[in-house]
């Protein structure tokens, strides 16, 4: 990583906004709301649109190609405008990635107070352009206006066979669900603002959030994905309610054995939290059940992540090869096995918490 | 007891503001925290209950809640304040000095200097030179070797902590070296510049008044 000198100690970008990274995201309670009222278009080269909340539109363009649609910017997650630059693309990048595809192209948007000092928006730019050159697509442009909070994302524009598409549902009984993200980040970016997390947590995070999910999505390829998505503001527990209720599945996830960023579960206790969180688990209260498990462990797992992981369904028979594979594959992240699939074809999702 | 007014904090300043008063007893005591969200009350009440306090929560308003900790023998930690294990201890804004003399007191909550802004000018005479004095009064505090701990700005005083004021500058300094900076939500709606306040915090007369109670000494340029 380089340019990671804060060009001014007077600056921390992230006292602009309230609500930082993905935790900024409107409620899943409110969003479903809006959307329901919004006109329902249909075109059959449309193959996947809003409707099922998935993480980008898909649009067949021969037989052979589809274009992947998506949007995503957020206010600054971390203080250094170069890193948050990074987060904000790695993130939106990931659409394409949780759709099996390719990016392809980019173009920024951008919101921007006129008094703050230029050069700060250059580096926000320069971290988001680095990680599009990273990702192998090129950046073409973009809008921009004056605001008072500000605001950095990417639309991109990606490719993908449309027979190999990913999608947020499609999971089936005996699937084992994979993470290739630690999660926490939210917890974490709260206690760094609260000036109380250790130096370790805090790099963890930015780590975590400037990886781009590539490398998961090249890996995850050679299997059979029954259903793939990202985490990021509804939380895993949020992301994996939608791929339960759109898959009519029953998930269990076992506490204990997904990867946390170090530091996240001791803040949770300390009343870190951000309040995504709790919109988060009230969205996923009706198909959950959490036993009597302590509370640090739903709110770890409601926590809104800012540039998370793939969340993969794949079938148990291979689940041995990729996990070897993932191991190989040096990836910078933490991949670990959450849960299974425990039964498919029911009615309504649901989704069991066990230690 | 003690109370934490913690009304228009954003997560996660409601637990910060707790921890450091919990931090800071010198001996059982209670305290009572006010927030104006159920995320703050949930936060505020993890807290205390991770650190072995009893705690009760209560709604008093449709956006007020109280929480009401009691911090028994066990649990009072003043002689060692810090933070967690691992984590960087949180900024403390008073000095020593300071410290110690509240320590005498017995009063964790109170605090040492507190400026009180209550115009945009300085002095009475000519307006212009006025503004030009309070200007570089606030400058003159970013040079000061021991900080205030609080400044509060009412009235023509809310002026200056939004958009478009000269001063801002040095008050974001002044923020960023721990200076609270407080203004007056009532002032800042009179005038219609509450969704311009561009530094500190909206706070409200309840809390000004303790401050200034608080003080151990209260300056008024």
């Amino acid at each position: 990583m380089s340019g990671n000198t804060p060009l001014s100690d007077e600056i921390r970008l992230t006292q602009f906004a309230k609500h930082g990274g993905c935790a900024a995201k409107i409620g899943p309670d409110t969003l479903s709301r809006v959307l329901e009222r919004l006109p329902k278009f249909s075109d059959p080269s449309l193959l996947v649109g809003f409707e099922t909340s998935d993480d980008a539109a898909v649009y067949k363009v021969t037989d052979d190609i589809a274009v992947i649609q998506t949007l995503d910017f957020f206010t600054p997650v971390v203080d250094d405008p170069y890193t948050f630059g990074q987060v904000a693309a790695a993130n939106a990048l990931s659409d394409v990635y949780a759709m099996g595809g390719e990016p392809k192209i980019a173009l920024n948007i951008v919101e921007f107070p006129g008094e703050l000092d230029p050069d700060i928006l250059g580096e926000i730019l320069r971290g988001g352009a680095d990680k599009v050159h990273e990702a192998g697509a090129v950046l073409v442009g973009g809008h921009s206006i004056q605001d008072d909070v500000p605001k950095y994302g990417l639309a991109v524009t990606g490719f993908v066979h449309p027979d190999k598409i990913y999608k947020n549902y499609g999971c089936r009984e005996g699937d084992v669900l994979l993470l290739t993200k630690q999660i926490g980040s939210g917890i974490v970016n709260t206690a760094v603002k609260a000036q109380m997390a250790s130096e370790e947590s805090a790099r963890e995070a930015i780590r975590v959030m400037t990886t781009l999910n590539r490398k998961a999505k090249e890996t995850a390829r050679k299997y059979s994905i029954h259903a793939c998505t990202d985490v990021t503001g509804f939380g895993l527990l949020g992301h994996c309610s939608e791929m339960a209720s759109a898959s009519g599945a029953q998930i269990q996830i076992n506490v204990e054995d997904v990867a946390y960023m170090q530091g996240a579960k001791e803040y949770a206790r300390m009343g870190l939290v951000p309040g995504g969180a709790y919109r988060n688990r009230k969205h996923v209260e009706p198909l959950l059940d959490a036993g009597d498990l302590d509370e640090v462990w739903l709110d770890l797992l409601c926590d809104p992540q800012t540039s998370g992981g793939l969340l993969l369904a794949v079938p148990e028979a291979e689940a041995g090869s990729i996990l070897r594979e993932f191991a190989q594959a040096e990836m910078v992240t933490e991949v670990s096995v959450v849960g299974r699939v425990e039964k498919s074809g029911c009615e309504k999702g649901r989704i069991c918490l066990r230690k | 007891m003690i109370t934490v007014n913690a009304m228009g904090d954003i997560c996660p300043i409601p637990v910060v503001k707790t921890k450091k008063a919990m931090d800071a007893l010198p001996g059982p005591d209670q305290i009572e925290v006010l927030v104006d969200n159920e995320t703050a009350m949930r936060n505020v009440m993890k807290l205390a209950k991770n650190s072995g306090a009893q705690a009760e929560q209560e709604q008093l308003g449709e956006r007020e809640y109280r929480v009401l900790i009691t911090v028994g023998e066990n649990e009072v930690k003043s002689s060692a304040p810090s933070a967690a294990p691992g984590a960087a201890s949180v900024p403390v804004t008073v000095t020593d000095a300071a410290d110690d003399l509240k320590g005498m007191l017995d009063c964790p909550t109170c605090v040492g200097t507190v400026i009180a802004v209550g115009s945009d000018r300085m002095g009475d005479g000519s307006d212009e030179l006025g503004h030009i004095l309070m200007k570089s009064y606030i400058f003159a505090v970013t040079q000061l070797d021991m900080l205030p701990d609080k400044m509060l700005f009412y009235n023509g005083g809310a002026r200056l902590t939004v958009e478009g004021s000269e001063c801002l500058n040095d008050l974001k300094t002044l923020e960023e070296h721990g200076v609270e900076l407080m203004t007056c939500g009532t002032c800042l709606d009179y005038y219609g510049i509450k969704d311009k306040l561009a530094v500190g915090s909206v706070t409200n007369m309840y809390s000004i008044a303790e401050i200034l109670q608080d003080a151990m000494s209260v300056i008024r340029p």
